[in-house]
């Protein structure tokens, strides 16, 4: 199992990959939205990204949900655990 | 007894491509005038920076006409040797009889077969595989096709989601025997278990009036049928399962990515242009076409308008292998690798 550290700091490559936010602003507190300013197209791509990436399926009425990246982080872990 | 059938020929290619743009521009600035909106968001969900409306004048017929015509003289081919006339749209409003017939009448085809298909976006690559088979069937020699659309015709113009999306305008190909092959399989397909993702509001009978834009000022949208669209669910499905039927195509052809020299996917939104890309992992010296950044979606016009764009400008060259992908309501999707004229 990847540590949340793990799983954060892929997730973090993978918003820096599409949308091109820095690595290192993409920490558990933030919103996706408010805070790195990451537009719903976006989400789309960040969310099938994570789902190859970690091998889990994030359904549409889930990933509305997701409002920070520790949301995100948390969801992948109880997802892929 | 035994039939006797036609030979076909051994290949086809398209021959020659012509687009007809509307004169009329229509900035960001002149959309949010009807939509609450601005340039950035416009620009950074989109690509869009502006887009093309039809005039009244500018008739499916008449943009039809003008984009066939050169796309004849380019390919060195007169009105009088197309049998066939192909054309896709889904905004001629004159149900009965086909668009095709009066086109292929006005250019001068005058005993050519033709009809009209419904394919919504993947319109000119559904078309492209028909006249393939066709003449490969032998069932026709020269076929022209034409995809051709007035979207604004069936624009809510206050839908802050789909208002500064769609466009006018009119590509046509004139496709014929090759000695190369010109033209790859198709891979082709629908879904419509996702109909509702992007449809028109309402039938036809539902609207009472035939001036949409006066219809709308004085009755709103409650009547007239306009195009509705679930973005992020077609975003979704436009990004990363046509990019599988994209490679599917790729692959169909024996054309490996690196080998590729243009990719003109449908210009349904930049952002879907850049996830395919991405996700097909196209080498970066692949040419890909932006014309929606100064066209808007044009639906089944928007892949030929997008070529002869690029071989105009000279970053396409004729000879050179092209991906072309169309996808959209129904949903319906098509794609192959074609040479370029």
């Amino acid at each position: 199992m990847p540590t949340t550290e793990e799983v954060r700091a892929d997730l973090a490559e993978i918003v820096n990959e599409v949308a091109g936010v820095p690595v290192n602003d993409v920490q558990l507190d933030k919103s996706f939205t408010d805070d790195l300013d990451v537009d719903s197209l976006s989400m789309v791509e960040i969310i099938y990204a994570a789902e190859e990436k970690f091998g889990v399926s994030i359904p549409d009425e889930e990933a509305k949900n997701l409002k920070t990246v520790g949301d995100a982080v948390a969801y992948i872990e109880r997802a892929a655990a | 007894m035994t039939l006797r059938l036609t030979a076909g020929e051994k290949y086809a290619a398209i021959l020659g491509l012509g687009g007809y743009r509307p004169r009329r521009v229509v900035d960001n600035a002149e959309i949010c005038t009807m939509i609450d909106s601005s340039d950035e968001w416009i620009r950074t969900r989109s690509g869009i920076i502006e887009r093309r409306w039809a005039s009244p004048d500018e008739t499916i017929q008449m943009m039809s006409i003008a984009a066939a015509r050169k796309a004849l003289d380019r390919a060195g081919i007169e009105a009088g040797q197309i049998d066939t006339v192909i054309v896709s749209t889904v905004t001629h409003f004159q149900q009965t009889p086909a668009v095709a017939t009066t086109i292929a009448s006005e250019l001068g085809a005058k005993s050519a077969a033709a009809f009209d298909i419904s394919a919504a976006c993947a319109g000119f690559c559904y078309a492209t595989a028909m006249a393939d088979s066709f003449i490969r069937s032998g069932a026709s020699r020269y076929v022209l096709i034409i995809g051709v659309e007035r979207l604004s015709d069936m624009t809510n113009r206050s839908d802050r989601s789909t208002a500064f999306l769609f466009a006018d305008g009119a590509g046509a190909a004139v496709i014929g025997p090759s000695e190369y092959p010109g033209i790859g399989p198709v891979v082709w397909g629908s879904d419509g278990d996702q109909a509702p993702l992007i449809q028109q509001t309402q039938p036809w009978n539902a609207a009472l009036a035939w001036d949409p834009v006066a219809y709308q000022a004085t009755q709103g949208d409650a009547n007239w049928p306009t195009l509705k669209m679930e973005g992020n669910p077609v975003f979704k499905w436009a990004s990363y399962t046509m990019a599988k039927t994209a490679a599917e195509a790729l692959d169909a052809a024996g054309v490996r990515a690196e080998d590729l020299d243009v990719f003109a996917p449908h210009q349904a939104n930049m952002r879907i242009t850049d996830a395919m890309f991405r996700a097909l992992k196209l080498p970066s010296g692949v040419v890909v076409a932006r014309d929606i950044a100064r066209q808007g979606n044009t639906s089944a016009a928007s892949i030929p308008l997008a070529i002869e764009a690029l071989l105009e400008s000279g970053e396409a060259h004729q000879g050179q292998t092209c991906l072309i992908i169309g996808f959209g309501a129904g949903l319906v999707y098509a794609g192959q690798v074609i040479i370029l004229p």
